[in-house]
């Protein structure tokens, strides 16, 4: 576990997560501080959960749901593990996890990077919105699902599902494809692919080679009502 | 006589409207997709009638005593509770399936009679934004365009479960609509047919929704009412969780609950009529013994102050209003209006193979009085000060009906109708109400005669 560094400090075996988050919202966009750390998160919802500030959050041990949700600006770390929806409609700034990610990690994400250094569970960066998602491990099924812009990589295998009605985002995974979904389809890398996976693994700090990644994109077969093809896509 | 074939009977099982949709379907292999609500009969609020009153009960002056409208809601955790100077609120209904104009209309005229309006799938405009004094920000399965900013400058949030006239089933706004202002809101190429989701992207029933609630109050520390909207299928139980997990006020939409493009098989049959869905989402509160703690608005298919006035009766806090709104707006009108000029607009309704008084094509683009369109040119047929000036008037009327019933019934503030001023004309409505029937004290299903 990190040690506690940095400028203000909540432990949430005493405060609440209320008045943390008041704190955030509130207290510090008016103060000059730069660095929080949140002792004894204990499994706790809604952590910094609408930071809009330039600030880096510490949080040290295991969170809940919806960690970081709607996130901007602000660069927050988890020292642990996270429940479901980490960093769910995150608009800008950096959610790092250093740990696992249970389900839809990213689920809307609009902007910014999102960084699970372990695995994601199932419908990782659902419905992504612009978003670039950074898995170090594997996803459970369905990651991507209608997924309408933005980058995902997985450096591990993903499960059944990947990509189901996928819309403009684009899926790297390094490891093994259990079986994509509806309307996804394996593509060529392109120089301009591999540029991507190499920037966004950098910016992950996270060391692979990119020249192990395949591209998962939209057949974009769904974008209009087919009724010759009956419903099974 | 030649020409008339007298004997014939038509089928009740494959009468005429039943053969063209099996004609229909047979030569084109697609199903139907429209516009509105359901066309079916359904028991309504028309089926009750007031009990106003005479000798044993005092009425107040039409004209001259004063009848309260005034209605709260969001009193259960929220820090500023929405303060409204009618119980009739605009439903959420989407810029995208509405134009900006009409969005602007809406705003201003809601703004104008101290009421709020509500965004919808698609996000919230700067121009509603700007004409509504208070803004319901919708929280979709889509997420399109749904923003910490926005969320932070709305009055509050409603998280929609479900919609009257698809429950269970997800938003359709079909390419001819999507523009590049709709598609960059959403986030989606210009142009594709957009089927929104059915589900939440980030919880999965009602123990996640309990979490999802207490995050969007703390996003906004608690400042703002958190609504919960359901499609009126299983009310009771619905409401009870939605309860549980928190929400400030329920808003729950019947089978008559508009739509601007949708499945008919959905629309026609799918949900409960709203007259039950009151009752029961009634019931669930008692027994949660969170009425009048947690509000209630009841939606789909209130179209007038007497409507207003029997849901308030049953036990509705508010309604709200989305097929009357476009309608006040012209809306199956058979002109629009350029100045002072009433602009014929029959032809247009011919195009697209309907007539006045049956037009339910809002999900092709074109409607000929620039309501629910995209269109450039057809968008310019609904002047935004036209339309809220006729939308005020519309919600003037429904006041006024409103609390001249309710001081008909003896009360000096519409909240105070109750279940006790009404009485059934129908056996089913009775049924549905648990009401007694008209001139009996038999209420169907009670086991009192």
């Amino acid at each position: 576990m990190a040690s506690v560094t940095g400028d203000v400090s909540f432990n949430l075996a005493e405060q609440t997560v209320r008045e943390m988050n008041h704190y955030l919202h509130e207290v510090l966009p008016g103060e000059d501080v730069k660095q929080v750390n949140i002792l004894h998160p204990n499994g706790n919802h809604s952590i910094a959960a609408g930071v809009d500030a330039d600030v880096d959050v510490d949080v040290l041990g295991h969170a809940g749901y919806f960690l970081a949700g709607m996130n901007q600006h602000a660069r927050i770390t988890v020292h642990g593990n996270v429940g479901w929806s980490v960093a769910e409609n995150i608009m800008s700034g950096t959610v790092r996890v250093r740990g696992n990610a249970s389900q839809c990690a990213a689920a809307s994400g609009h902007g910014g990077l999102v960084v699970i250094e372990g695995d994601a569970s199932s419908r990782c960066g659902i419905s992504m919105k612009g978003v670039d998602i950074v898995v170090g491990g594997s996803v459970g099924h369905a990651a991507g699902f209608m997924a309408q812009a933005g980058r995902m990589i997985v450096c591990g295998d993903a499960d059944p599902g990947l990509g189901d009605s996928l819309y403009e985002a684009v899926i790297y995974v390094g490891g093994t494809i259990a079986g994509l979904g509806s309307d996804a389809r394996q593509e060529q890398m392109t120089d301009d692919d591999f540029a991507t996976v190499a920037s966004l693994l950098r910016k992950a700090k996270l060391d692979y080679d990119p020249q192990r990644f395949k591209r998962i994109a939209s057949a974009r077969s769904l974008y209009h009502w087919n009724n010759d093809a009956g419903q099974r896509y | 006589m030649s020409g008339v074939i007298t004997g014939l009977e038509e089928s009740a099982s494959y009468n005429r409207n039943v053969l063209s949709y099996i004609h229909q379907a047979a030569e084109r292999g697609v199903y139907d997709i429209r516009g509105l609500g359901a066309k079916r009969h359904v028991p309504t609020f028309d089926d009750l009638v007031f009990l106003t009153a005479s000798a044993s009960r005092y009425p107040l002056e039409g004209y001259r005593e004063k009848c309260t409208t005034k209605t709260l809601l969001g009193t259960r955790s929220a820090t500023n509770p929405i303060e409204l100077e009618i119980p009739i609120t605009i439903a959420g209904m989407s810029f995208g399936s509405l134009s900006a104009n009409a969005k602007e209309a809406i705003g201003r005229a809601a703004t104008l009679m101290g009421t709020s309006t509500t965004t919808g799938d698609g996000g919230m405009t700067a121009e509603e934004r700007q004409s509504s004094k208070t803004l319901v920000y919708q929280c979709l399965p889509s997420r399109y365009g749904f923003n910490p900013d926005d969320l932070r400058r709305a009055e509050a949030i409603e998280i929609v479960i479900g919609q009257g006239a698809k429950p269970g089933g997800g938003g359709l706004l079909l390419g001819q609509k999507i523009s590049a202002r709709v598609a960059a809101m959403r986030t989606l190429p210009e142009g594709i047919d957009q089927r929104s989701p059915c589900r939440h992207p980030d919880w999965t029933g009602p123990d996640d929704l309990t979490i999802k609630i207490e995050e969007l109050r703390e996003i906004t520390d608690w400042r703002v009412p958190i609504y919960v909207k359901l499609g009126a299928t299983r009310v009771r139980e619905d409401v009870k969780l939605a309860v549980k997990a928190g929400a400030d006020v329920i808003v729950v939409d019947g089978m008559q609950g508009g739509t601007a493009a949708t499945q008919q098989v959905f629309i026609e049959h799918t949900g409960i009529p709203t007259l039950p869905a009151v009752r029961l989402a009634v019931e669930a509160l008692e027994a949660m013994d969170v009425f009048g703690k947690v509000q209630l608005i009841v939606s789909g298919g209130i179209r007038s102050g007497a409507d207003v006035a029997k849901a308030l009766a049953l036990g509705a806090d508010a309604v709200a209003i989305g097929q009357g709104v476009l309608m006040a707006l012209g809306c199956n009108a058979p002109t629009w209006t350029s100045g002072n000029e009433a602009i014929d607009a029959t032809e247009d309704y011919h195009k697209l193979g309907t007539q006045v008084g049956f037009c339910h094509h809002c999900h092709t683009g074109m409607c000929p009085v620039g309501i629910t369109t995209q269109d450039e040119v057809l968008e310019t047929r609904l002047d935004p000060e036209w339309g809220a000036r006729r939308l005020r008037n519309y919600l003037q009327v429904l006041t006024m009906e409103l609390t001249t019933l309710a001081r008909a019934c003896g009360k000096s503030n519409v909240h105070h109708l109750e279940r006790e001023d009404l009485a059934a004309l129908t056996v089913e409505a009775a049924a549905m109400a648990k009401l007694p029937l008209a001139g009996t004290d038999w209420i169907p299903g009670s086991g009192t005669l």
